[in-house]
């Protein structure tokens, strides 16, 4: 199992002074550039005592929002790739529906590449609902016009030799030629995030890593599509490093300070769903069959993280939304949770949530690494075999 | 305005469209608002005593097909020019409410040659103020839940034109048809926001007499925009129908029905 120390670099003083919504129409004086200029630099210090810890990296990226001030996930890492030595750096994602410009997210994730000397992982996403509003990108067709960006990066990307050109629907290109080329040949590994049963086949043709995120009972239908669906593809098994699960993890010596640290981390949960309604499901971003059927039921998405109200800590651990406990607690509680959805090869680890301080955030982190770490790779290794040799 | 599917069904250019056609006389080609069209649309009922009325669902409305090289509003017009060649229509009178009146303008634009007079209901389509004042509301930005108090003026017959948004008890198919006339008027209608920038440079083309018919309490084109509008044309007439929003036409559709009578009866005298 991998281990990815993952930050929203969350604004999170502002969180109580905000009254509604904490992103889209969120007043931008709550940013504060002094206290944002002493964070940023907080979230990289503790990406690159991750680095030394033995994780790898993992960035995304938010627009006009307390909950995330990172405005573009590359170049959170295009400062990680100097200031880090071995960890994987993986942006999940570029939001490439949000881009207009594919070839210059080509470029930056070549340079990035070359920068780490071949340490770049590429997730390349749909983009939130809500942040089509500034992007001002079309949620109509958002999914033809992420394929189409998808197909052409990955061609701007492994393609050598003189120049090409590109006249699709929606790029228009008349000299792509990316420089520099990506230092891992033929290109960089590549992630997708999904949460359904569809996406999760198509991810499995593509044989890329399929991350989901806070998926709970999901989780288990979304991966056993793409084992079905990798088995028919490509003909063997599904590895568990096929497999990444995001959650948030609160690690602690002792019950008073795990829950501690738990009190601190749980205002993420709340803060997470105040988007504004109306761009919470623009049309065009969900199929017009699951949106008539949403109307029907009356349902609008997933509240609470698909939790019980005031969940428990066992609660929040076994629906795969926040992992707490001792190193013995957290060991058992990640490992059954991964043996429930079928094996997870990479734990995406929200270790920064809420308040949680810098100390706190590295206890968290070296106590993890030390005591818990080992253990889940050997626990992975055996799932693993017990995963490729099943078919 | 969505709940019932239209009656009949033909195939124009490829593309298979429901219409609603009713009454006889002169050949009237209604053009819906981006929220769709009923086959009890009160405003089609009362035009359609003294004309033929042609309303078809927009492709990617209602229950008509969207081919996927239909993306744009330039693309609807090709259909609609299309569409009048096809029926073989002249001397056909134009109406169009919202987004069906950008259509309308933008039809009339590609030659009037077919095209005896044209009726723009709360129209939406082109932009005159600067880049940094709308002229149309970002209807995109708003929920579904505040239909009622932006689109129209007298809430009680909103809630009763909209199956009071009522969708649990209302069939899957008047949901589909909801959501599905949602996504494309935001396919045809996203960026810029309800209008084409050339439009307005291309109106001195409209050589017919044109009636600009508004809603005195439109809040997503206020009448304001509803003169420009009109002050565009060579022939163009602004009148005002008090007590209406946006979608006034469906709140009072009496009074816009004797508005474009009234009007299209004075042009041909004057014609004649």
């Amino acid at each position: 199992m991998e281990f990815w120390h993952f930050s929203e670099q969350s604004m999170h003083p502002a969180w109580d002074k905000i009254d509604g919504p904490t992103k889209v129409l969120v007043d931008n004086r709550f940013c504060d550039p002094e206290v944002a200029n002493k964070l940023y630099n907080r979230y990289l210090d503790e990406w690159v005592i991750a680095d030394k810890l033995g994780y790898n990296i993992f960035v995304n990226e938010h627009h006009a929002s307390a909950n995330c001030m990172s405005a573009s996930c590359l170049l959170t890492l295009a400062i990680l790739a100097r200031q880090t030595k071995k960890a994987r750096l993986l942006c999940l994602g570029v939001p490439i529906t949000n881009r207009t410009d594919p070839y210059r997210v080509a470029e930056e994730l070549a340079m990035i590449d070359v920068i780490s000397g071949g340490r770049l992982e590429i997730g390349l996403v749909k983009a939130s609902p809500f942040e089509l509003a500034m992007s001002n990108q079309s949620p109509a067709r958002i999914m033809d016009r992420y394929w189409e960006a998808h197909d052409f990066i990955v061609k701007a990307l492994t393609h050598k030799g003189l120049p090409f050109s590109w006249e699709g629907e929606f790029y228009n290109y008349r000299n792509v030629n990316v420089w520099p080329r990506p230092f891992q040949q033929p290109m960089p590994p590549m992630w997708i995030t999904a949460s359904g049963a569809s996406t999760g086949r198509k991810v499995a043709q593509l044989g890329y890593t399929m991350a989901t995120f806070f998926n709970g009972a999901g989780t288990k239908p979304l991966y056993d599509a793409y084992k079905d669906e990798y088995f028919k593809t490509h003909g063997k098994p599904a590895g568990i490093d096929r497999f990444a699960y995001l959650a948030i993890v609160v690690c602690g010596r002792n019950d008073a300070e795990v829950q501690e640290r738990i009190n601190k981390v749980k205002p993420y949960l709340e803060v997470q769903p105040r988007t504004p309604k109306a761009w919470s499901n623009p049309p065009g971003y969900e199929s017009v069959e699951l949106n008539a059927g949403a109307l029907k039921s009356g349902k609008t998405g997933r509240i609470n993280f698909g939790l019980p109200l005031n969940p428990t800590r066992a609660e929040m651990a076994e629906g795969g939304i926040l992992f707490s406990g001792t190193p013995d607690e957290l060991y058992e509680q990640m490992s059954s949770f991964s043996d429930k959805v079928g094996g997870i090869g990479h734990m995406l680890m929200l270790t920064q949530a809420g308040y949680l301080s810098h100390e706190e955030t590295v206890d968290t982190m070296t106590l993890f690494s030390e005591q818990v770490a080992p253990r889940l790779r050997e626990y992975a290794r055996a799932k693993n075999q017990e995963l490729t040799q099943a078919a | 305005m969505f709940i019932t599917a239209l009656p009949e069904r033909r195939e124009i250019a490829g593309v298979s469209v429901e219409f609603l056609i009713k009454g006889d006389g002169q050949n009237l080609l209604f053009l819906h608002a981006g929220h769709g069209l009923d086959a009890a649309d009160r405003l089609v009922e009362e035009l359609a005593k003294s004309y033929r009325v042609i309303a078809p669902s927009h492709p990617g409305f209602g229950a008509s097909e969207l081919p996927r090289h239909i993306t744009s509003t330039e693309d609807l017009v090709f259909f609609y020019l299309d569409l009048i060649e096809e029926l073989d229509l002249k001397d056909l009178i134009v109406v169009g409410a919202s987004f069906g009146g950008w259509l309308a303008a933008e039809l009339a634009t590609r030659g009037t040659g077919r095209i005896a007079s044209l009726v723009l209901i709360d129209a939406v389509g082109v932009k005159f103020s600067g880049r940094e004042t709308r002229d149309i509301v970002d209807i995109f930005a708003r929920t579904l839940e505040e239909i009622p108090t932006l689109f129209f003026h007298d809430q009680d017959k909103a809630m009763t034109i909209l199956g009071g948004l009522d969708f649990k008890n209302m069939s899957l198919d008047s949901a589909t048809r909801f959501a599905r006339n949602r996504e494309s008027l935001l396919l045809f209608g996203w960026s810029p926001t309800l209008y084409n920038p050339k439009l307005l440079g291309r109106l001195h083309r409209v050589h017919v007499p044109v009636l600009v018919l508004w809603g005195a309490n439109d809040q997503v084109t206020p009448p304001a925009y509803g003169k420009q509008y009109a002050a565009a044309f060579e022939h163009g007439t602004y009148v005002e129908v008090p007590e209406a929003g946006h979608y006034g036409y469906l709140e009072q559709p009496e009074k816009f029905a004797d508005k474009i009578i009234a009007f299209l009866g004075a042009k041909t005298l004057v014609a004649a």
